[in-house]
């Protein structure tokens, strides 16, 4: 059985079992390794990806149910040479040490502020309570996101 | 004539400066050890004991080998060299040697087409085991006399005593490092017999010793590649998977791929100590410390791997940072068939430091006084002797200037109000909020900055002038920190250039850096970058009778007297330092003598809700001021104490592994809580800089400090809440609850 799936606006079809995860098949079959590994249990985040305009940690979703599905990585937020706010915000906030969560940070935030272009920052922690980051404490990655919600770095 | 300083640098010391890999970072295109991949690379899977001791009645692989999709399968047989490793004592066997010595040990590794076929061939290897009743108690392993090693400091007249006595058993569960990024490696075989590995690790050039002794091969046969990391924090001190992937590359001819899943890294790195720690504490009748006595006990778990240098840590900083001129320590790590214990932040200071704090919030109790005034009434100063080893205390130590500082940070205000969100349980608060209790909590620490104990502690690196700009060469791990902006910064600082680059090299290619560890890089690959960038400066000048190197060349007289091409003309112009701090000692048998480098101090104040029918614990604010020498990067020093302070909030309320007859129970991230936004507390911090003596531009480490005083800190703050002992970290609900029935 194949499945095809949208990956940052590109169709791309995969043989792999109906049981592997999205995350097996986007890093190892399609080669696009932004997205993490770190856990398998969906508690970490650092495999977040948007499924149909979703938030959802990729390790959890299995490949069988994706069919026609539109996947957004880390990989397709940056424009060219572009970055997204998300990330530039990050990066300018010193919200990257390891760098391991940093992409399912990423993914996430910038679906929270599609979503909600001005959270508080009780809103910010909510929404980002399912990334986990073991380096910087949060403090960093939420000064980053108050600035992008007072409407700073758009 | 207009003097032109050399300063007029971008990016130099003090500035908080960009990291220049967060540009992949942000977007995923940096690659880690997991990420990497070859042509025709085959995976590896590993089989592990499944009890913590057991003897190894049969192993057959035969069924694994006929697999198809399988091309190896190796166990202790096919180790051609030395048949254990470690980083202190060899006495890790490289695969269960007949015996397992704890859960998880590696038994055999399977190379195979894909990684679900590896896993499959794992599994189908027949093994036959004997189990054996473990030893899990560390006092039953002391009376046996397994210990990796025991220590003894007597420093004072032991018959000397004061008015007031406080004594204290305090116990420490296990934390794990809980690093995001997994273990895992490439091994590429260069078909000569020998490979090039890109695996996780703290310290390229101590794995290489190691893999190199157990593969039988010459040092050039093999080289180790800095590979992308992600997080540390110890757990990768010490050897996982690197020798396994090794053979089996060397055994199939083929690129191997290993990257361990969430549960083989929670068995198959090392974790902080657990500890028990018994102490007397007696003071004068205004809290001066006159005398302590401690019986330090560290579980070092199956193998030996820092445990030596650990319990001296423990011992060394059994009182923290206060005088006292009678100390009386004997300090023991055991072995168990518990998971083997090692490096983690703070190593051996994280134990005591809860020890030693919670005994001063009793002594200032005792004689009356406040937590931070008991702790300036016996704070050391530069000159004094350290408490225990009796050293001089050099450099800075600015005790009580954090204490100062600390002290000015503003407490939040006294209620957070009805939203859930902001009260212990989050939504799932019962308690009516005006039931929630307030405390606030201090803690003060000290640790030793890099190796001690006449270790022969160095880092080399090169720095090289090109046309294009300045190469910095080292084999430094960087795990997330910032080394690699604090290289460039320091580089461009004394070279006046702003284009650095930093190139990781193989082990090949350059010397030892020393491990990323002890809160040692910033000072000693950093000294190795400056004490290189000013041989090349004076090189430079001198060649060129100039005064001063800019982006555009050579200046003499603010005129450019040799432009980068002209100063390059026969290739680049290099330096190579071999970096060492100021000498250590051997201690005598009393643990006496300038045994460590240098110190560094920080102090915290915890502000904790507690719901006290639930036994819940929101920790709202900790405080810090710290003692940083001088902030080479600012942001990035503001990100070594909010990071290292949440993992302190971590041992305090959420983070233990729950062992139960040495078999990890909650190996997973759904089961060993680790902090999430929500358990974070806001921070405020206040940097303290006073030039160290040898750290370059007078720079400390600052990895370390923030996870050793914040734990005892937000347990101090639950007790003030609670009027609980809580002598064990970490605090459970079930230490807390009932408190409506205590009145």
């Amino acid at each position: 059985m194949t499945v095809t799936i949208i990956v940052n606006g590109e169709p791309r079809a995969t043989a792999a079992a109906g049981w592997e995860s999205l995350l097996s098949v986007l890093r190892d079959e399609f080669g696009l390794r932004g997205s993490k590994d770190a856990c398998e249990q969906g508690e970490c985040g650092s495999c977040t990806v948007l499924l149909d305009g979703d938030s959802v940690c990729s390790c959890l979703v299995m490949i069988g149910d994706c069919e026609g599905a539109r996947v957004a990585t880390v990989e397709g937020l940056a424009q060219a040479d572009v970055l997204h706010s998300v990330q530039q915000a990050l990066l300018e906030a010193g919200g990257v040490q390891c760098g391991f969560c940093t992409p399912g940070f990423v993914v996430a935030g910038a679906h929270l502020l599609e979503q909600n272009p001005h959270p508080t920052e009780d809103e910010i922690k909510e929404a980002l309570a399912g990334n986990i980051c073991r380096c910087t404490g949060y403090g960093a990655i939420l000064r980053a996101f108050v600035r992008l919600a007072a409407g700073e770095g758009k | 004539m207009t003097t032109i300083t050399s300063r007029r640098v971008v990016g130099g010391v003090g500035e908080s400066v960009r990291r220049p890999d967060g540009i992949p970072k942000v977007t995923g295109g940096f690659a880690y050890a997991s990420d990497l991949v070859a042509d025709r690379m085959l995976w590896g899977a590993t089989l592990r004991s499944p009890f913590a001791r057991a003897r190894l009645v049969a192993l057959d692989t035969a069924p694994a080998l006929a697999m198809p999709g399988v091309h190896a399968v190796l166990t202790q047989d096919d180790v051609p060299g030395s048949a254990t490793f470690g980083q202190v004592d060899q006495d890790q066997p490289v695969f269960c040697d007949g015996e397992a010595r704890y859960w998880g040990e590696p038994v055999a590794v399977v190379a195979a087409d894909d990684p679900e076929t590896a896993r499959l061939a794992v599994n189908a290897i027949l093994v036959e085991w004997d189990e054996l009743p473990p030893v899990t108690d560390s006092e039953q392993a002391a009376d046996a006399g397994s210990v990796f090693r025991e220590m003894e400091i007597r420093r004072g007249d032991p018959a000397v005593g004061g008015s007031v006595v406080i004594e204290g058993l305090y116990e420490i569960a296990t934390q794990d490092q809980a690093p995001l990024g997994p273990e895992a490696g490439l091994a590429i075989p260069d078909h000569q017999g020998g490979l090039d590995l890109y695996i996780t690790s703290q310290w390229v050039h101590v794995d290489h010793r190691q893999i190199v002794a157990c593969l039988g091969v010459t040092d050039d046969q093999v080289r180790c590649h800095p590979a992308g990391i992600g997080g540390a924090f110890g757990a990768r001190e010490d050897i996982s998977l690197h020798i396994h992937i090794a053979l089996l590359a060397l055994r199939t001819g083929r690129p191997i791929k290993m990257v361990y899943n969430r549960t083989e890294s929670f068995a198959g790195h090392v974790k902080r100590h657990p500890a028990r720690m018994w102490y007397r504490h007696e003071s004068d009748a205004d809290g001066h410390l006159v005398k302590v006595t401690a019986r330090l006990l560290l579980d070092g778990g199956a193998y030996a791997h820092t445990s030596p240098a650990v319990i001296a840590n423990a011992a060394y900083f059994t009182v923290g940072p206060y005088r006292c001129d009678n100390v009386f320590v004997e300090a023991v790590v055991v072995r168990t068939n518990n998971p083997p214990a090692g490096a983690m932040r703070g190593f051996g200071v994280v134990q005591t430091c809860f020890a030693h704090e919670s005994q001063m919030d009793l002594l200032a109790d005792a004689v009356g006084v406040g937590p931070l005034e008991v702790r300036r009434r016996n704070a050391l100063v530069v000159g004094d002797p350290l408490n225990t080893s009796g050293q001089t205390i050099e450099g800075s130590l600015p005790t009580l200037e954090v204490l100062d500082a600390l002290a000015s940070i503003p407490l939040p205000a006294e209620s957070e109000g009805s939203d859930p969100r902001r009260l212990p349980g989050g939504t799932g608060l019962t308690t009516p909020p005006a039931a929630v209790r307030r405390g606030v909590g201090y803690a003060f620490g000290i640790k030793n900055l890099a190796f001690s104990e006449a270790f022969d502690d160095y880092a080399d690196a090169r720095v090289a002038l090109t046309s294009a700009g300045v190469e910095v060469h080292t084999a430094a791990i960087e795990v997330g920190q910032g080394l690699v902006t604090v290289c460039q910064q320091i580089a461009r600082t004394v070279l006046g250039v702003d284009r650095v680059a930093v190139i990781w090299d193989d082990t090949s290619k350059i010397g030892s850096a020393g491990s990323t560890s002890a809160s040692r890089q910033t000072q000693m690959t950093g000294g190795a970058v400056h004490a290189a960038a000013v041989g090349l400066l004076e090189e430079i000048l001198a060649t060129h009778d100039g005064d001063e190197l800019t982006n555009e060349g050579v200046r003499r007289a603010d005129e450019l007297v040799a432009t980068m091409t002209e100063v390059c003309t026969d290739g680049p112009i290099e330096h190579t330092v071999r970096f060492r701090h100021p000498p250590t000692e051997e201690s005598d048998e009393f643990g006496q003598g300038a045994v460590h480098a240098g110190f560094a101090v920080a102090a915290h104040r915890a502000v904790v809700d507690v719901d006290p029918d639930l036994g819940l614990v929101r920790v709202l604010q900790v405080d810090t001021a710290q003692d940083v020498g001088k902030a080479l990067n600012p942001d990035a020093v503001v990100g070594q104490m909010e990071g290292g302070i949440l993992m302190g909030v971590g041992l305090a309320v959420m983070e233990e592994l729950v062992i139960d007859a040495g078999v990890i129970l909650n190996p997973t991230f759904t089961d060993y809580l680790l902090p999430t936004f929500l358990d974070a507390p806001d921070v405020e911090t206040r940097m303290i800089e006073e030039p160290d003596h040898w750290g370059p531009f007078g720079a400390k480490g600052v990895g370390e400090p923030p996870t050793i005083s914040s734990t005892p800190a937000v347990v101090a703050a639950i007790r003030a809440a609670t009027g609980r002992p809580l002598t064990r970290v970490p605090v459970r609900p079930e230490d807390i609850v009932g408190l409506n029935r205590d009145a």
